[in-house]
């Protein structure tokens, strides 16, 4: 590789280089100037992130660019995928600043870990063979098991990390495993060569090691049967690096795992749709029927994204032809929706600070707290799928490519799913508004209101601007036809 | 005719009206005694705007015409638009709905007493979802708003409802998604094959007939529900019992009407063919809802419940009428569905007057009403005689009309209609005779006092209307006329 090709390819991945940067230059100044910087490198970062997604989509450009040797590719699939992961990001960096302040734990090293698990996720969604595939996940993955296990004193939290460390680094290894059988039986990783191999010959070993990656990026997604993980560590770990779980890194696993079978297997999608729908089936009903027992809202909602991922799944099943447009706008309206949720449980302190997590914490929240109620019920609704909100949109255009993509089962699947999901929903709300306070509830900090305001007037009002995201997503979509 | 956006303006009124309302409320943090009744005032102001506006439309309503009329049309996202109009169909049951709110404000000023800034506020959202349900031409925002009002009336009858209300509310809830959600489906394989959202375009489309068989169950199942028909009608007298009045008669007075008026939009212009094959199954549903749920009401202790069953009765000759395939059926299945606007919300406004005073619905704790509210008595007499549908009454022409209709087409299926009829009277009348008539056996009740002013006034223009339609019925049936014409003949073209 020469020079100049080094110079061109490196052009196209200006926005993973903003981040890196920014990333170094934060953590530098964290080292070397006192406590007090913390505000200054999260607000900082958060402005990196930003910039990092205007530029993943400035940067995008018409046609497909294959990059460094057919290893790295920058399209307008990743570049939309990479401006929502930047922007939900942000919000999680941003609700962490007071909770982190509050309770003593604010080091520098705390925004930094979330920017280099971002630029993982970059690389994630722009990967083009198996090897940037594994560099992209394990970046992220490590910097996310830091991030759980972050109040180190907190047995829960450090008891969440370890957790999330041991089953990830299994499920690397089953990544792992599948990358060398594919290497083993094809002699290439490469995405767009492999996708002839897979058309020209039925390779048993290939298809083996196709359902292996397919397994471990299916861990990092939390789709079940995959999922054990998911609620202990949504409870164990600091709030606001849940918040940081369920969004940008569900997306970045779900536009990995969409990019894995679109272009490397598209042409052989009888092959693997029948594990996907299996999955897809698996996590709606795990993520419907358990959530209805649960009592603390941090698993709840744990469950409510791995029923989430099995609507994704849905989307991806429905082949390479109609299922990415599906794909990036439902992933991209969940991980905005979730962020939003939770800002709204960071928003959950009594009088002394403390959170409260429980769901009959939250009785009677809408007399004390009329808008924050507010903003709540906005977002269950949203997500539950119910119009005129942005959540319904995601859902209708899953129905849609469900019905092109011939797996019309799968659509009425999902659709008893999401009305047992109502139910546990409805119950939170039921909650909020009809049953008397219990409890004093204190409002959320700076940081988290700002954030919770933000995410609620853009479910809430978007809806007229719809057409917006769904051109965006819809030409970012049609890439793999 | 000037070039303002009419349709739109009654639709998204209200919800402006919520919005302001919402604003001022929480800015200015005064007294809430201040702040209630400033959203009464609103609410009413802004409820009564949108229906001089939609007066002021139907005025200007063609009636000659059988296309789509005040169109308006802004592309939305994909083949979607926003797309408003109104035809005759839809043109009066957007008038019954801006009739219904500003006398619904009136029914809760008094008796909502907590909450009340956010009480209005529901209502005038769930008001804009409505109109919007009716006005849409996109069947895609004809969905989104169908399904829209599902959230104001969870709270409403989850918070400001009776004992058992979340019961109710979850209720409510769940069986209405459910049977949305498969419509949801059937709509997105809609427009994947039409590649259009416009219900006008819709209609043209001939869709395969086993195709067209699921399509119909799909929207059947969502129509089903809200109509509600048996064996899908038990969450409405829960829903009735535990909502507050206002909501009741929302619930009994347009949003029932949804199930029927997307059955003559969607389900016989878009899939004649399965329409016909299903028209056993509709009529043996129908037939059971008339006599089972007639006995059922017959049966009740609690009086609204007796009315929401009887909610369903009606609602029974509604879609008899309408797949009966002709021009009478329909014609009559309109005019039921206004005329049931107007008694069944009204009925259910008489239950709230003695309600608000003695707090308890029981059939058996009442008796001799007669003798301390003659006012009262007289009016809930006139309504019971309208659902019993008495000559003079707009009850009657509904249910002369759907079956003449169901006669011209299937005597069997008429006769076991006519039947539900006497039902109907026999529980009416024993209903009104052991509340209203005989001596005060009940100590409790000797200083129960008349209807005042205010209720008054929100019974008079149902009087009226109620009067009226029931003598001269063309009122209604001019305007829809020309639009039930060219929807029979379209569906009986497509089904030769």
């Amino acid at each position: 590789m020469n020079l100049a090709s080094l110079t061109h390819d490196l052009a196209f991945m200006t926005p993973e280089v903003v981040i890196a940067i920014g990333a170094m230059l934060l953590v530098l100044i964290g080292a070397f100037v006192s406590k007090s910087a913390y505000r200054a490198i999260t607000y900082l970062s958060v402005v990196v992130l930003l910039v990092a997604g205007f530029l993943g989509v400035q940067y995008a450009p018409d046609n497909a660019q294959i990059l460094f040797n057919g290893s790295y590719v920058v399209d307008s699939f990743g570049g939309f995928a990479k401006l929502i992961i930047a922007l939900t990001a942000a919000c999680a960096i941003l609700l962490s600043a007071d909770y982190l302040a509050e309770r003593n734990l604010e080091k520098p090293e705390y925004p930094v870990l979330a920017l280099l698990a971002v630029l993982g996720m970059y690389v994630m969604v722009s990967a083009h063979d198996l090897l940037a595939v594994y560099m992209g996940v394990e970046l992220q993955s490590l910097a996310l098991y830091v991030l759980a296990a972050y109040a180190r004193d907190d047995r829960k939290s450090s008891e969440a990390g370890l957790k999330y460390f041991v089953l990830g680094a299994l499920s690397s290894g089953i990544l792992l495993y599948g990358v060398s059988l594919i290497y083993g039986f094809t002699g290439t990783i490469n995405f767009g060569k492999l996708l002839t191999i897979a058309k020209d010959s039925s390779n048993v070993g290939l298809i083996f090691g196709m359902v292996f990656v397919l397994s471990g990026i299916a861990f990092k997604m939390s789709v079940a049967p995959f999922h054990m993980w998911t609620p202990d560590v949504y409870e164990g770990a600091p709030t606001p690096s849940t918040a940081f779980f369920a969004t940008a890194p569900k997306m970045a696993a779900a536009i990995l795992l969409g990019r894995f079978l679109f272009e490397a297997f598209g042409e052989v999608v009888a092959q693997w749709r029948d594990v996907v729908s299996i999955m897809a089936v698996l996590s709606m009903f795990v993520g419907a029927i358990f959530a209805l027992q649960q009592t603390n809202m941090k698993r709840l909602l744990a469950y409510s994204s791995i029923l989430n991922m099995g609507y994704a799944m849905v989307a991806i099943a429905a082949g390479p032809v109609y299922g990415p447009s599906a794909l990036l706008l439902f992933t991209a309206i969940y991980a905005i929706t979730s962020v939003g949720m939770f800002g709204v449980l960071l928003s959950m302190r009594d009088a002394k600070g403390k959170e409260i997590t429980n769901i009959s914490g939250y009785s009677g929240l809408s007399k004390q707290r009329p808008l924050l109620s507010l903003a709540l019920t906005i977002m269950f609704f949203s997500i539950t799928g119910i119009p005129p909100l942005l959540g319904f949109f995601g859902k209708f255009q899953i129905f849609i490519a469900a019905v092109d993509g011939g797996v019309m089962p799968l659509a009425l699947i999902l659709v008893i799913a999401s009305v047992i999901s109502a139910f546990y929903y409805l119950r939170v709300l039921k909650v909020v508004w009809f049953d008397e306070p219990s409890v004093e509830i204190v409002g959320g900090l700076a940081t988290t209101k700002v954030t919770v305001t933000g995410v609620t007037l853009m479910i809430a009002l978007l809806t007229p601007f719809i057409g917006l995201i769904y051109t965006a997503s819809m030409t970012a979509g049609h890439l793999f036809k | 005719m000037s070039n303002l956006p009419i349709l739109s303006l009654i639709t998204w009124l209200p919800t402006v009206g919520a919005v302001f309302l919402a604003l001022v409320a929480g800015l200015s943090k005064g007294n809430a005694e201040k702040n209630a009744s400033f959203a009464r005032v609103t609410a009413l102001v802004v409820s009564l705007v949108t229906f001089v506006l939609s007066v002021k439309m139907v005025m200007d309503f063609n009636t000659k015409e059988t296309a789509m009329q005040f169109v308006e049309n802004v592309p939305w996202f994909g083949v979607i638009h926003y797309s408003l109009g109104v035809d005759g169909l839809s043109v009066l049951l957007v008038l019954l709905t801006t009739f219904l709110l500003p006398l619904c404000v009136i029914a809760s000023w008094k008796s909502v007493e907590k909450r009340v800034v956010e009480y209005f506020i529901a209502f005038l959202v769930l008001e804009s979802m409505m109109i919007g349900v009716f006005t849409a031409t996109d069947l895609v925002l004809f969905y989104v708003l169908f399904e829209a009002g599902l959230i104001p009336m969870y709270l409403i009858i989850g918070i400001w409802g009776g004992k058992n209300r979340f019961y109710a509310a979850y209720k409510f809830f769940l069986y209405t998604l459910l049977g949305s959600l498969f419509m949801l489906v059937a709509v997105a394989y809609i427009i994947v094959k039409a590649k259009t959202a416009y219900i006008p375009d819709l209609q043209n489309f001939h869709f395969d007939p086993a195709v067209q068989k699921l399509l119909w169950l799909a929207f059947f199942a969502s129509f089903a529900v809200k109509m509600p028909m048996w064996p899908v009608h038990t969450w409405l007298p829960d829903a009735h019992v535990e909502a507050p009045t206002a909501g009741s008669v929302i619930l009994a007075g347009v949003l029932l009407k949804m199930g029927g008026y997307g059955l003559i939009r969607f389900s016989l212009p878009m899939f004649p063919d399965a329409s016909l094959y299903f028209q056993p199954l509709v009529y043996t549903m129908s037939i059971i809802a008339i006599i089972y749920t007639s006995l059922v009401a017959f049966r009740q202790v609690d009086i609204k419940k007796l009315i929401a069953y009887s909610s369903i009765a009606h609602m029974g000759f509604v879609t008899m009428g309408i797949f009966a395939f002709n021009k009478i059926g329909l014609q009559g299945a309109m005019f039921q569905m206004l005329s049931h606007g107007f008694i069944a919300s009204a009925l259910f406004l008489c239950i709230g007057v003695i309600y608000d005073r003695m707090h308890t619905r029981e059939i058996a704790f009442y008796g001799g009403l007669v003798n301390r509210m003659p006012i009262y008595a007289a009016v809930f007499m006139l309504f019971t005689m309208g659902n019993v549908g008495l000559p003079g009454t707009s009850g009657f022409i509904g249910e002369v009309l759907t079956m003449q209709g169901t006669f011209l087409d299937n005597r069997i299926v008429a006769l076991f209609a006519a039947s539900g009829v006497i039902f109907s009277a026999a529980y009416m009348l024993t209903m009104y005779r052991k509340t209203v008539l005989g001596p005060i056996t009940n100590p409790k009740l000797e200083t129960i006092t008349d209807m005042n002013w205010r209720e008054v006034l929100v019974f008079l223009p149902l009087i009226i209307g109620t009067l009226i339609l029931g003598f001269k019925p063309g009122l209604i049936l001019d305007f829809t006329d020309k639009s039930v014409e060219f929807l029979s003949s379209q569906v009986l073209t497509a089904i030769k």
